[in-house]
């Protein structure tokens, strides 16, 4: 299997699908000519063209309305938001048309929309770096995706392009460079699964994301110590898929939640709620989390870097848990 | 007006107490300072009296049930008034007041699980910190999770603390006999099985003796003095003494050295003190605790106002007090407010010992046997009674010199032993 980066994964993704199926076509600012702004869709303009390779304006709610307009017309839109910062303008099209769409005119349409968006931690700070998934996940109708390996990223974007709801696919931007096996060919990696990402036995991290890279490396350096981690991917938000979660809290019996956003009212505080309600027996400990400490950034790199979560912080709360 | 009877605190220390045995049933009569129940704290068995009379309307918790101290536990209340939950909000007018559960089983205390409506609700039971896995293993192994110390923050007991228990628990697996007749070539000898240790529940009192002396001796610096005391005069005395009492009563050694010390104590008011970081507290009454052995550990009963009471009086009481601590029938007075504690295993031909100060006294004194040894006397070699005491003292309150000085007094009074009559 060949080594590739997760932005060549995508990549991979957006040519493959759109090889196989013509309805599908991608739209956003500086997507076509300059090749996105983070050069995911590089290459893809020269090899389809300005029909299915799309430019917008400025303007996020207009994209997602008209994505939205073209999925109900039957074709199956890729929509990118140039980061999950300014997605916030589009939040209307998002909640109150794409998630409900098929829903409150009894299933006669389906609104079948990817809208890829790069997101997270660690680029401008200030309203450039920030952490919304939650915002996508508390909306039922929507699908939420926040794939953390490359080889998730190609199948899940491919199980989105294929799904008949809209489905938010959800990009970190430090994780664009991370490499990991891909194969070539088609292949899908269902939404709705959650995925064991390591085998231990002494506690569970329950994480996505950058933070999956983070909980892996953190696991690596307790390995070394003797402290063995087992880590569970959740991959999808919405569907959120706890069973492996709570068999690998069975196992290990305590439980450490790791996410890059803020703790409070988050994505964490869904999963250690789902934790107690239905593995409460199994647990030999409170469970923790991991998160960005909760202050309001500026344009300040240092101060970016002192609130978000590291592999250190995960090394941490293990210890600090497997008291 | 109904009272509602909560767990006593009996002693600075006490947390929460257990309930043992109920002494009167749901519906009887009780008067106030009736004994009600017995309760075993963590140090003694206790009967607990009845803080105000009328009919006893309901037990709130079982017997065997462990609670914290504040606790309702009871309800006294006029024969014919209605009482109503303890625990309910007060003064709710709307709701008219519910009658008692009729006393169909009189004794039988209101169990929680087919709590029926209207019937008192049940105070939570004394709680032990622990892990939903660790109570769940517990559970399922049937064991008493009080039983089993924790290791986790703050004292949880966890996974690895039942699976410890379990294990120490569990009886050693014993091997095959080997085959009688038929010797097989050559086997390696099967070694004898080593022996398994055994778990010993740790009961209530050892755990608070566990944790006094540990807290003693890591937070009070302690320093020992020793002397010698020529016991020679006191014995005779104290033969006299026995045999002009003969059937009435009998003076031991340790009710002089009682005494002794209480009056010794009264011009030494540092060595009845209590150290705090806020101030040093000094004790004016003179109530001198005797430490007793038990059969599961070490309690200690107090003699209140030693300095003042006859020796004859403080014979008799320390007598009575031995008893109801061997009894298990310890009156909460009995056990609190000592500001000096003598100990003593002369009985054991003991030539010297050490012992714990017993928080939060400054100081207490440990005292070995009478013995017949050689002594010099006007250069001649004779042979003297003589008993070592040594005092272990708490350096924050108090100095060498002092308790030197201390001990210097206290043996003024065992060698001039009249001294103990005009005092």
């Amino acid at each position: 299997m060949p080594a590739m980066t997760i932005r060549e994964a995508i990549r991979q993704a957006l040519r493959e699908e759109m090889q196989r199926d013509r309805r599908v076509f991608i739209m956003g600012e500086d997507v076509g000519a300059y090749g996105g702004v983070y050069a995911v869709t590089r290459g893809l303009y020269e090899e389809f063209g300005e029909e299915r390779v799309r430019d917008t304006p400025i303007a996020e709610s207009a994209i997602v309305g008209v994505a939205l307009g073209a999925a109900l017309g039957g074709l199956r839109p890729v929509a990118e938001i140039m980061t999950i910062n300014f997605i916030l303008l589009a939040l209307d099209q998002i909640v109150n048309h794409a998630a409900k769409m098929s829903h409150m005119f009894g299933g006669q349409f389906k609104a079948p929309l990817v809208i890829r968006v790069p997101a997270g931690w660690g680029q401008l700070a200030a309203t450039h770096s920030q952490t919304f998934e939650v915002y996508f996940a508390y909306v039922p109708g929507l699908k939420v995706v926040y794939p953390g390996t490359p080889y998730d990223a190609k199948g899940m974007l491919k199980a989105a392009l294929r799904d008949e709801d809209p489905v938010i696919y959800i990009e970190h931007t430090a994780l664009y460079p991370v490499r990991g096996e891909v194969p070539d060919g088609d292949y899908v990696v269902p939404i709705g699964k959650s995925e064991v990402k390591r085998l231990g036995r002494d506690c569970t991290i329950v994480t996505y994301g950058r933070m999956l890279q983070a909980s892996l490396q953190a696991a690596e350096q307790l390995a070394r110590e003797g402290v063995e981690v087992e880590v569970v991917d959740l991959r999808t938000l919405r569907p959120l898929d706890m069973e492996p979660v709570y068999e690998s809290v069975a196992k290990t019996h305590r439980a450490l939640v790791v996410t890059e956003e803020w703790r409070s009212f988050g994505v964490g505080a869904e999963v250690v709620a789902r934790i107690q309600e239905h593995a409460f027996d199994e647990l030999d400990a409170p469970i923790m989390r991991v998160g960005s400490r909760e202050v309001p950034l500026s344009y300040n790199k240092h101060h970016e870097r002192a609130i978000l979560p590291w592999p250190e912080d995960v090394v941490k709360a293990v210890k600090l848990l497997l008291r | 007006m109904a009272t509602t009877v909560t767990m006593p605190k009996m002693g600075f220390d006490m947390v929460e107490g257990k309930l043992l045995r109920w002494l009167k049933k749901v519906g009887e009569p009780v008067k106030a300072g009736e004994p009600l129940a017995e309760i075993e704290t963590e140090k003694v068995n206790i009967e607990f009296e009845a803080p105000a009379s009328g009919v006893l309307k309901a037990v709130l918790i079982a017997e065997g049930t462990t609670v914290p101290v504040g606790t309702p536990i009871a309800i006294v209340a006029a024969p014919d008034e209605l009482v109503e939950s303890p625990t309910a909000a007060p003064a709710a007018p709307e709701r008219p007041p519910r009658p008692t559960p009729a006393p169909a089983a009189p004794s039988a205390p209101l169990s929680p699980a087919p709590a029926p409506a209207g019937a008192l609700t049940l105070p939570p039971s004394g709680r032990v910190k622990a892990s939903p896995l660790a109570r769940r293993l517990a559970r399922e192994a049937g064991i008493d999770l009080r039983e089993i110390p924790g290791t986790g923050p703050g004292g949880r007991v966890v996974k690895r603390d039942v699976d410890r228990y379990l294990q120490a628990r569990a009886p050693a697996v014993a091997p095959l006999p080997p085959p009688a007749a038929v010797p097989i070539p050559t086997p390696a000898p099967t070694p004898a099985p080593a022996p398994v240790p055994t778990a010993v529940p740790v009961s209530p009192l050892r755990q608070a003796i566990a944790r006094r002396t540990t807290a003693s001796k890591q937070t009070a610096p302690h320093f020992y003095v020793t002397v010698e005391v020529d016991m020679g005069e006191a014995m005779a005395w104290r033969a006299r003494i026995n045999e002009a009492l003969g059937e009435r009563g009998k003076l031991t050694v340790n009710d002089m050295v009682v005494k002794a010390a209480a009056l010794a104590l009264r011009e030494f008011p540092a060595l009845r003190s209590s150290y705090q970081e806020s101030g040093i507290i000094r004790h004016e009454a003179i109530h001198i605790g005797i430490a007793v052995a038990l059969e599961e550990g070490l309690i200690t009963v107090v003699l209140r106002d030693a300095d003042r009471k006859p020796l004859a009086q403080i014979a008799r009481e320390s007598k009575e007090l031995v008893e109801r601590a061997r009894s298990g029938r310890v009156r909460p007075e009995d056990v609190e407010g000592s500001v000096f504690t003598v100990s003593n295993l002369g009985m054991f031909d003991v030539e010297h010992f050490i012992a714990i100060i017993n928080p939060p006294e400054a100081a207490i004194m440990a005292v070995g046997s009478v013995r017949e040894v050689p002594v010099v006397k006007n250069g001649q070699l004779a042979i003297g009674q003589r008993m070592k005491v040594t005092v272990s003292a708490d350096h924050r309150v108090t100095d060498g010199a002092e308790v030197a000085r201390f001990l210097q007094a206290f043996r003024r009074y065992l060698e001039n032993p009249l001294l103990l009559l005009v005092e």
